[in-house]
């Protein structure tokens, strides 16, 4: 946070205002006697950005730091719209001191976030800067590979074990058996095939995750990725009969989000809709609006239900779907040539589109994956000034 | 004029109360994610850490009451100023109860953290993550005033328990396998209780903000779908 010290410097001049006063004026937090310039250029900053009055009041808020706290912060107290406890005890601190401080923190919930914070005070009135750096990035990088180091060690340690035995009985006594040859050359490539779907998954998870805190920049239809998904995979559906179809009124509004993710989300989930369904089963795809639960950033909705005919998935299993490498029937999962991560990377994928997935599931009638995306709204909107990652 | 400036500095006087309920809300929330993480991650610092944190949050309750107290008696506030006042008492003392858990989880998470590492620590984790952000959505709902978003809250109660209906079988089947780990897993149990019981509390914060907002109760009948009470599992004498 250090290396700029004239960027800070920049900062602290263009902060000092002939006088500060909170503006009673209703639509978002201005300081009186802050030059427009001034104003204009702390909005656009990469790094979040507050003034906080003496009071604990906020006074100004830039774009950035808007997407921090979800909302607008509308003069309100600091602590009703931050509440992590070092955060706001710098923030005392510097009020009643004048002392520059340098902390990190980080907020553990919807996604896990790191920051560090930079605070200091105007030395004529109790006004202080808060200008945040974002370190998620950083520290999910490092995360990551020490998981993926761990995971892909673990998984992978089982076939290539098999492989390798395979490999010495071939060297060994089944040298000229020609049988068995052909018969442990299958098997092998059965294996390697495993490893190779293993090292994947585990590459698009990581992948997944070093940017679960980046909000999706683009704008997809759900209705045209199900086709997509529904093309691709109905080769699979055929070999047993299953039937895939698509519900969704004609006007399906579009969803914010990262194509590739969606098309990956939905072909894990008609897949394993397909791998565990019955015999001549149905697979069903449906779309449509559901208002919003209203929380910090959160209006209208798409739900994507994928609903099977199969065996369904007994109750305690349910919760621990999304778990990484879990498996309901171990036996059924290894022959399906599953690798245990499809639910996982489905899970980080909604998370990073801050949507919700929930499972309803009835043993010997199906399963239910519903999937709560939010609606890409055009601009203007009022629906609130930002979204809460 | 006076009576406005009166007016006025009830205003404060309730902003004020909703603010040291947010810093409350904070500290729990920090207090209850390290004791989880320290349990999760194996990290006793972190544990103890957050076993110390629990006074400021009785601290902080003492003094919600002690105001609210004072807000009652020199002004008798009617209608959502009551509601208000009320509210912030209920809440206060709810997140007390989770500085609590939270404190009783840190101290297992150091005993636990002893001996070896048991793999259900995730599932826990999960858990753990799930009653966090029950209670970071039920405290924002609480300081926007937003009784849809407490409501949403209240709905997602079940989860938890599910989670916990699900985690109580695989620590109860763990055990049957190896009962070296029977001592560890009893501890997990209890953490994983106590997670449960958080859930509930943030639920009653949400019930409580629901009707701070609308003077209306949200159904009596809450989504509950813990069914430990009746689980059993059967197993057969190896001899």
């Amino acid at each position: 946070m250090s290396d700029n010290p004239t960027v800070w410097h920049t900062l602290r001049r263009a902060l000092t205002p002939a006088r500060a006063q909170p503006a009673a004026s209703e639509g978002g937090s201005d300081l009186a006697g802050l030059p427009p310039l001034s104003r204009e250029i702390l909005e656009d900053l990469p790094d979040p950005l507050m003034l906080v009055g003496g009071d604990g009041r906020v006074l100004f808020a830039n774009s950035a730091m808007r997407t921090v706290i979800g909302t607008d912060p509308h003069a309100k107290r600091v602590s009703s719209l931050l509440r992590t406890p070092a955060l706001l005890e710098a923030i005392e601190r510097t009020t009643e001191t004048g002392e520059t401080l340098s902390i990190e923190f980080s907020i553990p919930v919807p996604v896990e976030r790191h920051y560090s914070a930079h605070l200091s005070r105007t030395r004529s009135e109790p006004l202080v800067t808060v200008l945040l750096h974002d370190l998620t990035a950083i520290k999910r990088s490092e995360q990551m590979r020490a998981d993926f180091v761990a995971n892909a060690s673990h998984e992978l340690r089982t076939p290539l074990a098999a492989v390798s035995g395979f490999i010495d009985t071939l060297k060994g006594h089944a040298r000229d058996d020609a049988q068995a040859r052909d018969r442990f050359l299958d098997i092998m490539a059965v294996e390697a095939g495993r490893m190779r779907r293993l090292i994947e998954d585990l590459l698009s998870l990581t992948r997944i995750e070093l940017n679960e805190h980046v909000r999706p920049s683009g704008v997809v239809q759900l209705d045209r990725i199900v086709r997509e998904a529904f093309a691709a995979l109905s080769p699979l559906a055929e070999i047993d009969n299953i039937t895939l179809e698509l519900c969704a009124p004609p006007d399906v509004p579009p969803v914010i989000g990262e194509r590739d993710e969606l098309v990956q989300l939905f072909q894990n989930l008609i897949h394993n809709a397909i791998k565990y369904g019955r015999e001549g089963g149905h697979v069903w795809v449906t779309l449509k609006v559901v208002p919003g639960a209203g929380g910090r950033g959160s209006g209208a909705m798409l739900s994507a239900s994928v609903r099977d005919d199969g065996e369904g998935i007994p109750h305690d299993a349910v919760p621990r779907l999304t778990e990484r490498f879990y498996r309901v029937d171990v036996k059924r999962s290894r022959e399906k040539g599953g690798t245990g991560l499809g639910l996982a990377i489905v899970k980080h994928i909604v998370n990073r589109h801050q949507g919700r997935m929930t499972v309803d599931s009835k043993l010997g009638e199906g399963s239910t994956f519903t999937i709560l995306l939010p609606l890409a709204l055009p601009e203007g909107s009022d629906a609130g000034v930002t979204e809460l990652l | 004029m006076s009576d406005q400036h009166t007016v006025r500095a009830f205003s404060e006087q309730l902003e004020a109360l909703a603010s040291s309920i947010a810093q409350m809300g904070g500290l729990a929330e920090a207090q209850f994610a390290a004791a989880v993480d320290g349990v999760a991650r194996r990290d006793t610092v972190l544990a103890e850490n957050a076993v110390g944190g629990d006074s400021r949050i009785d601290a902080l309750q003492i003094d919600v009451e002690d105001r609210a107290m004072k807000l009652l008696a020199v002004r008798p506030p009617m209608a959502v100023d009551l509601r208000e006042t009320l509210a912030a008492i209920k809440i206060a003392s709810e997140l007390e109860r989770i500085g609590d858990l939270a404190k009783n989880i840190a101290k297992r998470a150091i005993v636990l953290n002893r001996e070896p590492p048991i793999r259900l620590t995730t599932s826990l984790a999960r858990m753990g993550k799930q009653a966090l952000s029950q209670l970071k959505q039920v405290l924002d709902a609480y300081s926007d005033r937003n009784a849809e978003a407490a409501e949403a809250v209240w709905k997602q109660d079940g989860e938890i328990d599910e989670t916990y209906n699900s985690l109580f079988r695989e620590l109860l089947t763990y055990m049957m396998e190896d009962p070296r780990t029977i001592g560890s897993s009893t501890h997990l149990l209890f953490i994983a209780k106590n997670i449960e019981r958080c859930g509930d509390h943030a639920t009653n914060i949400a019930e409580v903000v629901y009707h701070m907002v609308r003077a209306d109760h949200l159904s009596a009948n809450r989504p509950k779908a813990d069914t430990t009470s009746s689980t059993a599992i059967h197993f057969e004498s190896k001899t």
